[in-house]
């Protein structure tokens, strides 16, 4: 009943400690989680975690405390009363009070008897005792008062009992309110040393968490140290509940055993006294008979008893003396009276039988088979005998060796004297006899011996049947069954003999209680011990096992709740390290790509140089066309590469953006030509628009701006087939929220006819950014210092699948996988505009519908730059175009929008321009035509209607040129046009700045051959050509190569061996166009020397900035074996513009260089 | 001319197996690359400079590590100047071994540096032999009025 509650318990327990010590967890791990995540927050977060921790521990011992003061209080409690209760036996009361009452009838019985005997007596001898009347009355009261006497001595002593029982009670109660206090001591003891205890721990567990929380991985190692002091704690408290246990079952089984003890103690005291009292009862009584004796045989003559009366008397007197199996009187016989006595008496005096001496008062015994006694000086005849011995009258009392001295022993002391026990034949019993001697005079109390010996008449003699007494007494006394009683006679120390009891047996303990009965010469004692052994002491075993359980119980749900926390705290532990190492690897994996795509990319160069060489080569037209695609791959390898390295660094978050100031044109316009190839080749018609209203320069990142669109048209690109358009149109945020301004571009809103570059139908754009949140730009924080523009790119292509329109800025992640098969690349594009356009502060978003198209818009916030002329690039880069400024041109397109990019190239000039939809309406303008107004005339090829065309051209005079805006050359138009000996340029679309320079140029300047405008791409001998260069090197064969590969290019290169030479040449004013500097140098390596460079340049600038002169900003490359992330971004920080990597690549050297020597 | 030829073939078939052996990569040939009318001995006078440096480069790094207490800074600078000019010159297996020098130098490892420079002589010396023997090549073939044809 109670183990399954008990169990019950200990669970809802374990379940509430579990929680109290996880939820305390919880904020510990969370805390810690916390330090783990911010570093900064772990100052902070300190104290508050370490408080939590003592706490925690506080409340862990304060639990502990409380469980064993439970226990121990509620076991003390309880089961030290039921052991009080046990000891509280009111059996020796009783049994006293029996025991009073019981001497008290029978010295009232003996009275009665002893004057109804007398009566009797008197009766019988009717005229001898009247006159004797008053004597006799007076002997009636002596006699009374005799009993008298010894009644109120026993009385006395019986009280005396009483007070001496109440006295041990008090001392007993003394003792046990001793123990109490000493109980109540002892838990305080335990209490204060187990407070002392917890004030020793806590300062030691609180210094320890000091000490540990110093250490920076502390939340491992406290938490660790926390789970072992846990743990020792645990194993403490085991202890501890094990001792309490011990401690306590010693301590109850020690009362127990006390308490036996103590019973067993009194219980035999209690008997010894009062077999001692009734012994004693007995003795008086026999003493009372020797005196009756004395008074009555030898106080009258003749004796007023004889052997009938006496005979008589003892018989009615027996109940008095229940224990003796018979009295007997011998007389003393001196050898002279002999003869006289034996005359008197009629038989002679026998001898005792000396063999069978030990049943000289056995019945059976007949004494006239006995001889007579052999002369002697002494003879003790017994001629009175109660009726049960009396065969031993006539017996010599003195011919018994025992009995012989007895009678001496007896005469001389004049007290009752014990011969030691033998076996009584009748009873089989052991008995004594108790010898008394009857003077013929009063003795005084302190006769001599010699006095008493001579004034011996007779002996009175009984025997006692020992066994039987202490078997009545026995009787009288309650538990007389639970414990054996043994008489001893020890008078022979050596060789005590047993009067009663069975043999022993070894039960335990032994109280020995010594019996005086009244002869000092011999010694009895008695010898108690319990039937039964000891029962198993079972309510101390109860209790402390009661302990030890529920010790081990709390040890268990304190061991598994710490194992629990411990195992939590392990997975914690593991789970944050498996956190840091998968963050580590991320971190890795990253680092790796970066690494690995630049090593790709160094080989790649080579084998993609080495094809482009093998591609002016003699080929034939199957190797060529194995060379270009072997060369198309390597591209598109070296751009996959480009983009996974672009994607590490966004993801590990090293990537930052420039602010420098840009050209958005200019950027688009490289995008048109980067990608003008490819859209030629699908036939693909792509434009650009950027709105008036944006400013020519911007400040931001060109290089990711660029990188952005690009990757837009591309896609675009990629997913467009054969036909269709991709426009890319870039606005003010603000101006596309206002409808008017941008009407023309909206012409899918309208259901006239698809107004876009090509015709085909778009998707809506507008909804690609209505998802955008900060699309007006009110919110930017300084709207007069930042700008922000919304880039649309729109194709014609196949769309996104609605499905898959969730996952397309998913990194790795394409429409389908078919997707890849189809169109290759790894859809990792989307993923990385996405996260630059999130670093440009802007958005990104489409819009797509499968068959029809889709748009892409994106938002990004610029600075803005303070001063900006519309020429600075044109002035810079092609400083003939300021002849084109106030010229006309006149376009004839029939779509507006294409109209309206044409037109935005040709403002970019500074050429006015009139936009007319067909020749027939272009007549309109025939007078300006003919006037030569219009410098030039753009015709869009599709507009090219050979009749009407050529009628119109006719008419245009030749200072008037003819422009063909054609995606693609149709010879045929050509053909037309020449056949109608007219010249036509064509301008091969997209247009873009450059192109339409070269050729209006070549047009306007040449003004004759009909030149297919074909820019040449700028190699790295135009870029590089007569461009000063400092190469700075330690490595002198370096040097030299590095000067070899530069002037190769035809630049005029001056070499420098280390960073303070180059310190030198480089201070302001110099002629020097670039620098190309090692990184590592001894001395000063590149990075120091470029920063002290940079300084420089600034000092003078600040000197020339007065000036209005151009800051100085000399162009430094690092030249570096291993390029990686680090030195990549080192180089930037200090100040360098780009780097290229040793040996020299052209195609590298050409990149880096072109930043620097060519825009646009 | 049947000899020019031959002795061509065997120039291109000696730069490749140099190439294929590891002795010589790209580098080389781009140094080649800009040898040209205005620069006639550019390869020749790159190289004789790099000998020159790399023996100089070769002695201070004997002398570095037979110092008492080995200046493992000083070791790497020069064993990294060794490496530069050798990579620069496209002596691809001295530039590896340069590389594993360097690492050992990191690592402060005497035996490693030790065992290295023993390597980075020995192949020095082999890659000095073989260049020596391409540029024997190259003076028979212009001496027998050919020209010294490209390796790509």
């Amino acid at each position: 009943m109670i183990l399954p509650a008990v169990v019950e318990f200990s669970r809802l327990f374990l379940k509430w400690v579990f929680v109290i010590i996880m939820s305390l967890n919880c904020k510990i791990s969370s805390s810690s989680g916390l330090n783990g995540t911010s570093s900064k927050m772990k100052k902070v977060k300190e104290p508050a975690n370490s408080g939590w921790r003592w706490k925690r521990l506080v409340l862990f011992v304060w639990l502990i405390v409380v469980a064993v003061g439970v226990g121990f209080f509620f076991i003390s409690g309880v089961f030290r009363r039921k052991m009080e209760v046990i000891t509280l036996t009111g059996a020796c009361k009783d049994n006293k009070s029996l025991v009073l009452v019981q001497q008290f009838n029978v010295s009232n019985d003996l009275l009665h008897e002893l004057a109804y005997s007398f009566y009797e007596t008197d009766q019988i001898t009717a005229l001898k005792c009247t006159k004797q009347l008053g004597d006799k009355l007076s002997t009636k009261h002596e006699i009374t008062c005799s009993l008298k006497g010894p009644n109120s001595a026993q009385n006395a002593e019986l009280w005396g009992q009483c007070p001496i029982h109440d006295d041990d009670k008090p001392s007993l109660v003394h003792e046990k309110v001793a123990r109490g206090h000493n109980n109540g001591i002892l838990k305080v003891c335990v209490w204060v040393l187990l407070v002392f205890a917890l004030c020793a721990l806590i300062p030691c567990l609180w210094k320890n968490h000091k000490v540990k929380i110093k250490p920076k991985e502390q939340t491992q190692t406290s938490s660790r140290s926390a789970g072992k002091w846990m743990k020792k704690l645990l194993v403490l408290f085991v202890l501890v509940g094990v001792t309490v246990s011990i401690w306590l079952f010693w301590y109850l089984n020690d009362g127990i055993q006390l308490r036996r003890r103590e019973t067993i103690a009194n219980m035999c005291d209690e008997r010894a006294r009062m077999l001692q009292d009734q012994f004693n009862v007995s003795m008086n009584h026999v003493h009372a008979l020797a005196i009756l004796v004395s008074t009555f045989y030898h106080g009258k003559q003749p004796p007023a008893i004889d052997q009938k009366t006496f005979g008589e008397y003892t018989e009615r007197t027996f109940f008095e003396r229940p224990l003796t199996s018979g009295v007997a009187y011998a007389l003393r016989v001196r050898h002279s009276e002999r003869e006289k006595f034996e005359k008197e008496h009629g038989w002679t005096i026998k001898k005792m039988d000396t063999e069978n001496q030990d049943q000289t008062l056995a019945q059976d015994c007949d004494p006239k088979n006995l001889e007579p006694s052999p002369i002697q000086d002494e003879y003790a005849p017994v001629i009175l005998s109660q009726e049960t011995v009396s065969h031993i009258v006539s017996i010599d009392m003195m011919s018994g060796k025992e009995d012989r001295e007895n009678i001496l022993r007896a005469r001389a002391s004049g007290k009752g004297v014990l011969t030691s026990p033998f076996k009584l034949l009748k009873s089989n019993h052991l008995g004594v006899v108790l010898t008394f001697a009857v003077y013929n005079t009063h003795l005084h109390q302190d006769a001599t011996p010699e006095e008493r010996i001579k004034a011996t008449v007779g002996y009175l003699g009984a025997s006692y049947d020992v066994p039987s007494l202490v078997e009545k007494l026995l009787h009288q006394l309650a538990s007389k069954q639970t414990i054996v009683v043994n008489v001893y006679d020890t008078t022979n120390a050596s060789a005590a003999i047993n009067m009663y009891g069975p043999a022993e047996a070894d039960t335990g303990f032994l109280h020995i209680s010594s019996l005086d009965f009244g002869d000092p010469s011999r010694k009895h004692e008695m010898r108690c011990r319990f039937k039964q052994r000891p029962p198993p002491p079972w309510t101390a075993i109860l209790a402390s096992g009661g302990v030890l359980i529920i010790t081990f119980l709390l040890g268990h749900i304190f061991y598994a709740a710490i194992n629990r926390i411990a195992a939590v705290e392990r997975d914690y532990r593991k789970m944050m390290e498996l956190k840091h190492r998968a963050e580590a690897a991320d971190v890795a994996k990253s680092q790796f790509l970066a690494t690995v795509s630049h090593e790709i990319r160094t080989p790649m160069n080579g084998v993609l140089g080495m094809l482009q060489m093998l591609m002016d080569t003699n080929l034939d037209a199957k190797q060529l066309d194995f060379a270009q695609t072997a060369h198309a791959s390597g591209k598109d390898l070296i751009k996959l590469i480009n983009e996974v390295l672009d994607q590490a660094k966004i993801e590990s978050g090293r990537l930052e953006l420039e602010a420098v100031p840009f050209e958005l044109r200019t950027i688009l316009d490289n995008v048109v030509s980067l990608l003008s190839t490819k859209s030629q080749e699908k036939g693909i018609e792509l434009a650009v628009y950027v709105s008036s209203q944006l400013a020519e320069e911007v400040v931001g990142d060109p290089g990711r701006f660029r990188q952005i669109i690009t990757n837009l048209v591309e896609n675009s690109l990629k997913f467009t087939h054969d036909r269709g358009h991709i426009f890319v149109s870039v606005h003010l945020a603000d101006e596309v929220t206002d409808e008017n301004s941008l009407k023309i571009f909206n012409g899918s809103n309208s259901n006239t006819a698809c107004n876009t570059l090509s015709g085909l139908p778009v998707v809506d754009r507008k909804k690609s950014w209505e998802n955008f949140e900060k699309l007006s730009g009110k919110d930017l924080i300084n709207e007069s210092e930042k700008i922000k523009i919304l880039v649309t790119v729109e194709d014609t292509g196949v769309g996104i699948p609605i499905k898959a329109q969730s996952s397309i800025f998913t990194p790795f992640m394409q429409a389908d996988s078919s997707t890849s098969r189809t169109y290759g690349g790894t859809g990792i594009g989307l993923s990385i505009s996405k996260r630059l356009v999130g670093l440009m502060n802007g958005e990104i978003g489409f819009v797509s519908e499968p068959g029809t198209g889709s748009t892409f818009s994106f938002t990004a916030v610029f600075m803005k730059k303070e001063t900006s002329s519309l020429d600075t690039v044109l002035q810079q880069y092609h400083p003939d175009t300021s002849a084109f400024r106030g010229l006309r041109a006149l376009v004839i397109d029939q779509k507006n929008i294409r109209a309206e990019v044409t037109r935005y190239h040709l403002q970019r000039l500074g050429i006015s321009v009139e936009i007319t939809s067909d020749f027939e309406s272009a007549q309109s303008y025939r007078s300006e035509i003919d006037s030569s107004t219009f410098a030039m005339v753009l015709v869009d090829q599709e507009v090219w209607d050979k009749e009407s065309g050529l009628a119109f051209l006719r008419g245009v005079e030749s200072s008037t040129k003819l422009f063909l805006l054609a995606n693609s050359i149709n010879p045929a138009i050509q053909d037309e046009i020449k056949s109608a000996n007219l010249v036509a340029t064509v301008v091969q679309k997209p247009l873009r700045l450059s192109i339409l320079i070269s050729c209006i140029q070549e047009t306007i300047s040449l003004g004759n051959t009909s030149v297919l405008a074909r820019r040449k791409p700028s190699t790295l001998g135009t870029l590089l050509r007569d461009k000063r260069i400092l190469v700075v090197d330690d490595n002198i064969v370096n040097r030299r190569v590095a000067e070899g590969a530069l002037k190769k290019y035809g630049a005029i290169v001056t070499c420098v061996d280390s960073g303070k030479a180059a310190l030198e040449k480089l201070k302001p004013p110099h002629s020097f166009h670039a620098c190309f500097m090692d990184l590592q140098m001894p001395e000063m390596d590149g990075f120091e020397a470029t920063r002290q460079i940079r300084r420089l340049e600034s000092m003078v600038n600040e000197e020339i900035i007065s000036n209005n002169a151009s800051p100085w900003h000399m162009p430094i490359l690092a030249m570096t074996a291993d390029v990686i992330q680090a030195t990549d971004e080192e180089c930037m920080k200090c100040g360098m513009d780009g780097y290229v990597s040793k040996p020299f690549e052209e195609e590298q050297l050409y990149s880096a260089a072109a930043c620097f020597f060519e825009s646009g | 001319m049947s000899s020019v030829l031959q002795l061509q073939r065997q120039f291109i078939d000696y730069t490749t197996s140099l190439h294929n052996e590891g002795y010589l990569d790209n580098q080389f040939t781009e140094l080649q690359k800009l040898q040209d009318e205005s620069n006639p001995d550019f390869v020749t006078e790159v190289v004789s400079m790099y000998f020159e440096d790399s023996d100089k480069l070769l002695n201070n790094l004997t002398t570095a590590l037979q110092q008492r207490n080995v200046d493992y800074k000083q070791v790497d600078a020069h064993a990294h100047q060794f490496k530069g000019s050798s990579s620069s010159i496209g002596a691809k297996r001295v530039t590896n071994v340069c590389a594993h020098f360097k690492g050992f130098c990191e690592a402060k490892n005497l035996d490693g540096c030790l065992r290295c420079l023993q390597q980075v002589k020995q192949e020095y010396i082999f890659f000095r032999n073989k260049l020596e023997a391409l540029f024997r090549l190259e003076q028979q073939i212009l001496q027998a009025g050919g020209s010294v044809p490209m390796v790509e």
